[in-house]
């Protein structure tokens, strides 16, 4: 297991490598000139040269990927045009609200969507298939940015039940010590009842808005894996053995439907990462998505290549998580 | 309810004396006009058009016919097993005296594997691929018996090695992707017997196997018969299973029994024309004992002929066949046939 671990770890070099080369390349191409960003727009032809010349602008293209290449290996991603800190710092800094705001978004959407497939797949045809059909659709129709300003409406507008978008705590609330740096968990921990209530209150929109959005997929996925494991053969010969349909649902299908489930968890929580940037700005998250972005708005080259280094890292942790995952739950994959 | 004439009868085929006696005294199994529909949104298809079948203790009677007939199905509805769109629409399944299609689901359950279960034909895929051998056997073990721990693991034990699988205990450990298909189906019965049913249903227990592997889960089925008194019902499309191990056969054709006899009696005295084409297919690919198509189209349940259902393929069809359904009825002290004709074409 460890060398399986170590290996695909391994793998992550060649890809990230591949990942800049794309990356570098683009954000040259596309429009934009962030020397804009650098200089006052009052600034002589001379200043902005100089400046260009000093952030290596004017080098061989070659030469400024290298050059860039030899400080992601040292951990320098270059500084943000728009922040002037070290991208990486910012980076680091953005992560964990994004963590705490995608995971929670996750946790409710698996805890709804997981059971609500499970039932449609038990009782399909009834009642309750249709509404879970219905949700997902919805869920996949409406944009996240609509629901955003349509939940804001209603929850804080009309029922006043849920504060304006606040960030992640509001503003007259001191943030709990950091622990995790996840606010809701840290102020769990650390007993800050007032922090907690209000750092709940303020992940709870944005994170069932984005919730709702990873719902439909994942509950569609149970679903259909679900039947499946239900009609199987192994089903039916438990069944013959009179095993009750508690055991038959719980343990024999879902143990074997859960698998394909658990991938299409990955995959919506790299779509929810994405998915994100709207939420965070519809609800002044102060989160990887607003930076990105505004990364993307002002040219910020070293912002936007660090993002992609960072989110690839992401993604293939996550998915060596679920290969992990399948190891320890799937006897028949082997390493 | 006991019929008279047909638990009368002293002769058998293929077993000893002893357990003879026992046979004749004890029906655990009798199958009055089962009826099962599937019914689809747009129609409905009589698939089991009134099934007669009873099984003593310690009996092998077995079913063989072309797909589609309706074995499985039958076997499913006797167990609880049918699932929708099929639908039991009328008939008894009475077990030890007792209509089973009375039982609520929980009782039903309560049938399931400690009175009456069942095997299929892939026992690979019967078996659950996340879960061991072990953890399952101990699942059933616990369910049925109330066994835990060291007392389940030994009782586990005792059951695969009764089955026939050497060194049973890697075997507990081991997952259904690690066993061969013989192991598999040995594992199946295993766990099929871990709380001692009186009657087992085999649907095509050795269909999937290979040809020696066959014959030694033949043996074993055999073996349990002499050595717990299992009855049996065992599908099949294979004469030669018949031949070795059932005691009394049933042909089935379209959803009903059309011939239904002691083993030598199915050979050597068959009556319905259907049986005799099952047989002279055999003869003409002598030796496989697997059934070879015989002439004509299997009928489409959705279009059932008019009057006896094997009439379009029926070399002896007269008028009468085209019209009216043939009966079940005894045409020997343990002979039941399904023909107008049968008694000319003798
Ligand atoms: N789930 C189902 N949905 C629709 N029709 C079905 C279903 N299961 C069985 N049938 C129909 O019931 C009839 C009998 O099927 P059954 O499976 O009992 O045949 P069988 O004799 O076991 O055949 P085989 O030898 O192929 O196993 C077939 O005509 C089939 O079309
Ligand atoms: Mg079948």
């Amino acid at each position: 297991m460890i060398s399986f671990v170590a290996r695909r770890l391994l793998l992550l070099v060649p890809v990230l490598l591949g990942v800049t080369v794309v990356t570098f390349t683009l954000t040259r191409i596309i429009p934009g000139n962030p020397i804009d960003l650098m200089v006052s727009p009052l600034a002589d032809a001379e200043t902005r040269e100089r400046i260009a010349e000093n952030a290596g602008l004017n080098d061989p293209l070659w030469e400024q990927y290298f050059r860039y290449i030899w400080g992601v290996v040292n951990g320098d991603f270059g500084d943000s045009f728009v922040t002037s800190q070290p991208v990486l710092d910012d980076l680091t800094s953005r992560f964990m609200p994004t963590f705490e705001l995608t995971l929670f978004a996750m946790l409710v959407a698996i805890a709804l969507a997981v059971p609500l497939g499970i039932a449609s797949a038990v009782w399909r045809g009834t009642w309750i298939d249709h509404i879970s059909r219905l949700l997902a659709v919805f869920g996949v129709a409406m944009p996240v940015f609509w629901v955003s300003l349509v939940a804001i409406y209603v929850f804080f507008f009309l029922l006043h039940w849920l504060p304006a978008p606040q960030g992640r705590i509001s503003v007259v609330v001191a943030p709990p010590d950091s622990i995790t740096g996840l606010f809701v968990v840290d102020s769990l921990l650390s007993g800050n009842w007032p922090a907690l209530r209000s750092s709940f209150q303020s992940i709870l929109m944005p994170a069932c808005v984005l919730a709702f959005a990873a719902m439909a997929p994942l509950a569609r996925m149970t679903r259909a894996s679900m039947i499946e494991a239900l009609e199987s053969d192994y089903t039916r010969a438990a069944r013959a053995m009179g095993l009750p349909e508690r055991s038959i649902v719980f343990r024999h299908a879902l143990r074997n439907a859960i698998l394909p489930v658990i991938t299409m968890i990955a995959i919506v929580y790299g779509y929810l990462l994405g998915g994100v940037v709207l939420v965070e700005n519809v609800f002044a998250w102060p989160g990887l998505g607003r930076y990105v972005y505004n990364a993307i708005a002002s040219s910020d080259y070293p912002a936007l290549q660090g993002f992609i280094l960072y989110s690839t890292t992401v993604y293939v942790l996550l998915f060596l998580l679920v290969d992990i995952l399948y190891v320890l739950l799937d006897p028949r994959v082997r390493i | 309810m006991d019929l008279p004439g047909i638990a009368a009868s002293s002769e058998k085929a293929h077993s000893p004396q002893g357990l003879e006696q026992a046979r004749e005294s004890e029906e655990i199994l009798r199958v009055e006009e089962l009826r099962v529909e599937f019914h689809f949104p747009d129609s409905k298809v009589v698939v089991l058009a009134g099934i007669d079948l009873d099984v003593s203790m310690g009996e092998i009677v077995g079913i063989v016919g072309e797909s589609g007939s309706g074995k499985s199905v039958t076997a499913l509805s006797i167990i609880g097993l049918l699932r929708p769109p099929g639908v039991v629409t009328g008939g008894r399944v009475l077990f030890c005296g007792e209509n089973l299609l009375d039982l609520g689901a929980d009782e039903m359950r309560a049938v399931r594997g400690e009175r009456i279960s069942m095997i299929f034909q892939n026992p690979r895929a019967s078996l659950n691929p996340v879960f061991s051998v072990g953890k399952v056997l101990r699942e059933v073990l616990r369910l049925h018996s109330g066994l835990r721990g060291a007392a389940a693991r030994s009782r586990a034990i005792e059951l695969l090695s009764d089955v026939g699988l050497p060194d049973p205990e890697t075997v507990l450990a081991r997952y259904p992707h690690q066993l061969s298909g013989g192991m598999a189906q040995r594992a199946m019965i295993a766990l099929a017997l871990a709380s001692s049913p009186q009657l087992l249903l085999a649907d095509e227990p050795s269909t999937a196997l290979d040809v020696t592997i066959q014959y030694q889960i033949i043996q074993l089925l055999s073996r349990l018969r002499k050595d717990r008194n299992l009855a049996q019902i065992v599908i099949t499309h294979n004469l030669g299973v018949i031949a070795e191990l059932c005691d009394r056969v049933a042909v089935m054709y379209a959803g009903t029994i059309v011939e239904e006899a002691p083993v030598g009696q199915i050979f050597d005295e068959t009556r319905h024309p259907y049986t005799k084409g099952l047989l002279a297919a055999r003869a003409r690919t002598e030796g496989a004992g697997e059934l070879e198509s015989i002439p004509g189209q299997v009928p489409d349940m959705r279009n059932r002929p008019a009057g006896c259902a094997f009439h379009p393929r029926c070399a002896f069809a007269t008028g009468i066949c085209r019209t009216a359904t043939p009966i079940l009825e005894m045409s020997g002290a343990r002979h039941k046939v399904a023909c107008h004709r049968w008694k000319e074409l003798a």
